[in-house]
């Protein structure tokens, strides 16, 4: 990690050294400030903890109300159920299709949008061409308008594509919507690059797409990490895109998850509640845990406005 | 000669651009233009072309349901960026007193906001189930008395959204606010601590005013958040008890959907879509008058000489 940051220099970074007094031995401040951050902690954890020993109990011990307590007896039935049995409706299929149907569309939509984005920060940055602003203003509007106000319209033009419902669809969706924040994060990071670089390749005669591939691509590494940790959380935690635009047999994985646990009539399994939602989570925070501070950059670069 | 290979070059920087000229364009040109123009119709199930003028309008604003979905937003994005503003600044504080374990905290204020608002709706429905989630738990402890379910009562179901929404984001705050924090310059720490200032004075008056662009950058990421609560609503409430928890989100998608009524659904985006362009105008407003006030003085200094 520590070789990966020298060359993400272009990039927004938590740095430097904290400012607090130098920590004497014990004193009663010092005391303060660990149990706040540690009552603060618990704050975050105790959701987590709560979530997982729900998980491991069975119905009858859920039932007598320790929500805190460990399971008296552990089970791992809930997360097989969660897995391969639980209903949505009247099919009982578990979480395992909505489990690959967002990986088939997070994968194909991750690679497009970012190839993109590339290519748009890189014209961006050193092909200006007439209007290329006012479209890049543009997107940069887009980057917050509500999805609401243009979902609608969206639909129709899907539909008019027999795109609408397919998995096609939601990938050009995804890349749609991930493209204001993706384009400005690629053309922040290629405009903050030496212009000789760039002036240098034009006088031995390389083209547009030559100095892309051979150059930008392989100096943009740290920048696409970024990028990457940026589109698959987000698109893994989509719910809206999904339920609209994937259509029934594409449903992802939040979609599954939400259906399973709120649409279910009868009485409700909260063990395997619980044992999917843990799964559903699973991806993202193997990436954040994974990535560590590149996840921060990420989200304070998504941050930061053209 | 050159001329021609140049313009060459730039069609090639069209052509790998075509996808966001058509993004640009086609969403949020044409796309805004549409829902803009639906509003104006009297379009049910599929969009028509019988302008009603602004009957649609009329309607929503006397809709019960999309009163109480604006009201809503504005409870919840209050409440939410204060609070997870102050709560952020303070964490925020906390870590920068040279502490221990410093990745250890911040991973754990973080990891809530890598997770989906399916996911954060889900496992706080739960922890507030009237039933058997922290209130029976605790009177379960002996204090009876103890109160804390509010997703029952339509009173206060926003204030549960509000409590999960500050768990999945206040860590995020914090992130972005400390690296404001080791941001200021430590010749500014030296100055107080001679002048004998308290270092929260230093933290509250002095470092506070200096990360503005931190804290803006906080502030904007919150406001999308608000904006876009549509899957916390959905999985924690689904917009109840009752149609208490409604937001504008959530309106707009029961329109086109299963409400079959498009104009009234586009007139509540374009709505959405309004204080928007409002504050992008204003802040476009300001930076053109900034500019305009450089100039001038730039002027006046040449005059001068």
């Amino acid at each position: 990690m520590t070789t990966m940051d020298v060359s993400a220099n272009a990039l927004p970074r938590a740095a430097e050294e904290p400012h607090g007094p130098k920590p004497r031995r014990v004193s009663p401040a010092r005391i303060g400030v660990y149990a706040f951050l540690v009552v603060s902690a618990l704050f975050f954890l105790v959701p987590l903890y709560v979530m997982v020993v729900t998980s491991l109990k069975t119905m009858p011990e859920i039932r007598l109300g320790h929500l805190f307590g460990l399971p008296q007896s552990w089970t791992v039935q809930p997360w097989i159920d969660a897995w391969l049995n639980a209903c949505t409706g009247r099919d009982c299929n578990g979480l395992y299709p909505g489990f690959w149907n967002s990986v088939k569309i997070t994968v194909p939509s991750v690679i497009v949008s970012i190839i993109i984005a590339s290519i748009n920060g890189y014209a961006l940055s050193f092909w200006r061409y007439k209007f290329a602003n006012l479209f890049f203003g543009l997107l940069v509007f887009g980057a917050f308008v509500p999805y609401q106000v243009v979902i609608y319209p969206l639909i129709m033009a899907l539909r008019q594509m027999h795109l609408f419902a397919t998995m096609p669809g939601i990938i050009i969706v995804h890349t749609i919507f991930g493209m204001p924040i993706l384009t400005i994060l690629f053309r922040n990071y290629y405009a903050a690059m030496p212009a000789e670089l760039f002036k240098a390749a034009r006088v031995d005669g390389a083209g547009f797409w030559q100095i892309f591939f051979r150059i930008m691509v392989p100096m943009s590494v740290p920048i696409t990490i970024v990028a990457v940790i940026l589109q698959v959380t987000g698109i893994w935690n989509d719910f809206l895109f999904g339920v609209v635009f994937a259509g029934r047999a594409n449903w992802p994985m939040t979609v599954q998850l939400n259906n399973i646990v709120n649409t279910t009539t009868g009485t409700r399994a909260y063990n395997v509640d619980m044992a999917a939602t843990i799964l559903t989570a699973a991806v993202p925070l193997a990436v954040y845990f994974i990535s560590g501070r590149w996840f921060v950059r990420g989200i304070a670069a998504g941050a930061v406005k053209g | 000669m050159a001329e021609r290979h140049k313009r060459r070059m730039k069609f090639n920087a069209v052509i790998g651009t075509l996808p966001m000229i058509a993004v640009a364009v086609g969403v949020y040109v044409i796309g805004i233009a549409y829902t803009v123009y639906w509003s104006f119709t009297s379009s049910k199930l599929f969009p028509n072309n019988d302008f009603v003028g602004l009957r649609q309008y009329e309607r929503l604003w006397n809709d019960d349901r999309w009163l109480i979905a604006v009201q809503n937003i504005w409870i919840f994005g209050v409440l939410l960026i204060a609070f997870s503003l102050v709560f952020g600044y303070l964490l925020a504080i906390f870590m920068d007193q040279r502490i221990r374990q410093e990745d250890l905290f911040r991973s754990i204020f973080l990891y809530p906001f890598a997770m989906s608002l399916i996911v954060t709706g889900l496992i706080w429905q739960w922890m507030l189930d009237p039933n058997f989630g922290i209130e029976h738990t605790i009177q379960s402890l002996g204090f009876t008395g103890f109160h804390f379910s509010p997703l029952v009562d339509p009173k206060t179901a926003i204030y549960g959204l509000v409590v999960a929404g500050i768990w999945q984001g206040s860590g995020v705050t914090m992130a972005i606010l400390l690296a404001g924090l080791r941001g200021v310059d430590a010749e500014i720490w030296k100055a107080a601590k001679v002048d004998g200032i308290p270092p929260w004075r230093v933290y509250l008056f002095i470092a506070l005013p200096m990360m503005r662009g931190a804290i803006g950058t906080a502030f904007v990421l919150q406001c999308v958040g608000v904006v876009r609560v549509y899957d916390l609503v959905v999985a924690m409430t689904g917009g109840g008890p009752g149609i208490a928890t409604n937001m504008p989100a959530v309106y707009v998608i029961q329109m086109i959907t299963s409400s079959q009524n498009v104009g009234l659904g586009m007139a509540a985006a374009t709505i959405m879509l309004l204080p928007v362009v409002l504050v992008l105008a204003l802040l476009g407003i300001a930076r053109w008058v900034a500019a305009r006030r450089k100039e001038a003085a730039i002027r006046r200094e040449l005059a001068k000489a």
